[in-house]
């Protein structure tokens, strides 16, 4: 009876949810970014799935219902995006500029990097898109010839470790306007990040989306470009 | 909250039709959230009727993440292979990309209201 049970989507739909509303409590209890609701479920399910021995198939079955609603909530963004028009569009140059830089700065400094620590082609070609939102670095790293299951996971990664460290890491740095810190978030950490920046502020939260296709876009445009000019 | 889901999912099918088409290299979900503000500015659709199932899944989208999240653990050997250049490389490129914009963005933020005033 486990077996079909844990086979049905009420399975993957209800692990999630009771894990999720687990993590936001404590999250309410302990006073630390590292409790970060979104960190605490996935590792919690990763350990219950891997000491039960249930399948990750099995679990997706429902959990891929969970993540279909990213679709629409993507789409979403185009709300408070035009309910902040104006604000935005006040600051289309910084905007522009910020998230240029750092489409230019992401992909330098991770395939440097992990140059320099001896990885190989193939690993730091999948770093490249690492702060791209995965459908778009998906198609860029099956364009450049990296290995898009591991692009994925580290864009999911970079995601979390932005969403958790970004709000406190901004203010240290004296980033501290809502559309300065919604753009570094979004620009670094995608859509999880802008997740994080959503709970904070709706201004915020706006920059962060518009950073999250921007990047995507500028990005797909820039590897190309900087490759031809390292002649990696 | 029906009405605004339709919308939503009808801009994203729109973007996702657009996306194959044209053979772009964005996501149809990314294309629908352009196509949707488009349809904003031009009043074809009414902001009211989304309002409702916008709130819904904002305010929950940190949640839908986690089962992203959880299909890391099938690519753990990938990561595993290659875990020093991988962790160092995406924990600094993180804060580096954080950090440029940021940076950039506030500054020149600063700079424009400094202008106004």
């Amino acid at each position: 009876m486990w077996t079909e049970l844990v086979q049905t989507p009420l399975f993957g739909i209800g692990l999630t949810l009771v894990v999720y509303l687990l993590a936001q409590t404590l999250y309410r209890r302990v006073n630390s970014v590292w409790a970060n609701p979104v960190l605490v479920a996935i590792i919690a399910i990763i350990l219950l799935l891997k000491g039960t021995g249930v399948e990750y198939r099995d679990y997706a079955r429902g959990g891929d219902m969970i993540l279909f609603l990213l679709g629409p909530s993507v789409v979403a963004l185009a709300v408070p995006l035009y309910q902040r028009r104006e604000e935005i569009w006040k600051r289309k140059r910084l905007i522009l500029a910020g998230i240029f830089a750092g489409s230019l700065a992401s992909v330098i400094s991770a395939c440097g990097l992990a140059w320099l620590l001896g990885g190989s082609r193939e690993v730091i070609l999948s770093l490249a898109p690492k702060s791209v939102t995965t459908p778009i670095a998906i198609s860029i790293v099956d364009k450049i010839g990296g290995i898009a299951p591991l692009t994925a996971a580290l864009v999911v990664l970079t995601g979390c470790l932005g969403a958790v460290c970004g709000p406190e890491f901004c203010r240290r740095i004296g980033v501290t306007s809502p559309v300065s810190m919604g753009l570094a978030i979004g620009t670094s950490a995608h859509g999880i990040g802008t997740a994080r920046m959503l709970e904070v502020n709706r201004l915020a939260g706006a920059a962060a989306g518009l950073a999250i296709g921007l990047n995507g876009l500028m990005t797909t445009f820039l590897l190309p470009i900087l490759m031809a000019l390292s002649g990696f | 909250m029906v009405r605004g889901l339709t919308y939503l999912l009808l801009f994203q099918l729109c973007g996702e039709i657009i996306s194959a088409f044209l053979d772009l290299p964005i996501p149809g979900n990314v294309m629908g959230m352009g196509l949707l503000l488009i349809g904003l500015m031009a009043g074809w659709v009414d902001v009211k009727w989304l309002e409702d199932a916008v709130e819904v899944l904002l305010s929950n989208m940190a949640l839908f993440f986690v089962p992203a999240g959880v299909g890391v653990m099938v690519y753990s050997d990938l990561i595993a292979a290659a875990w020093l250049p991988i962790a160092v490389a995406t924990i600094i490129s993180t804060f580096v990309v954080m950090a440029v914009t940021g940076v950039l963005a506030q500054k020149l933020e600063n700079r424009e209201q400094g202008n106004v005033d």
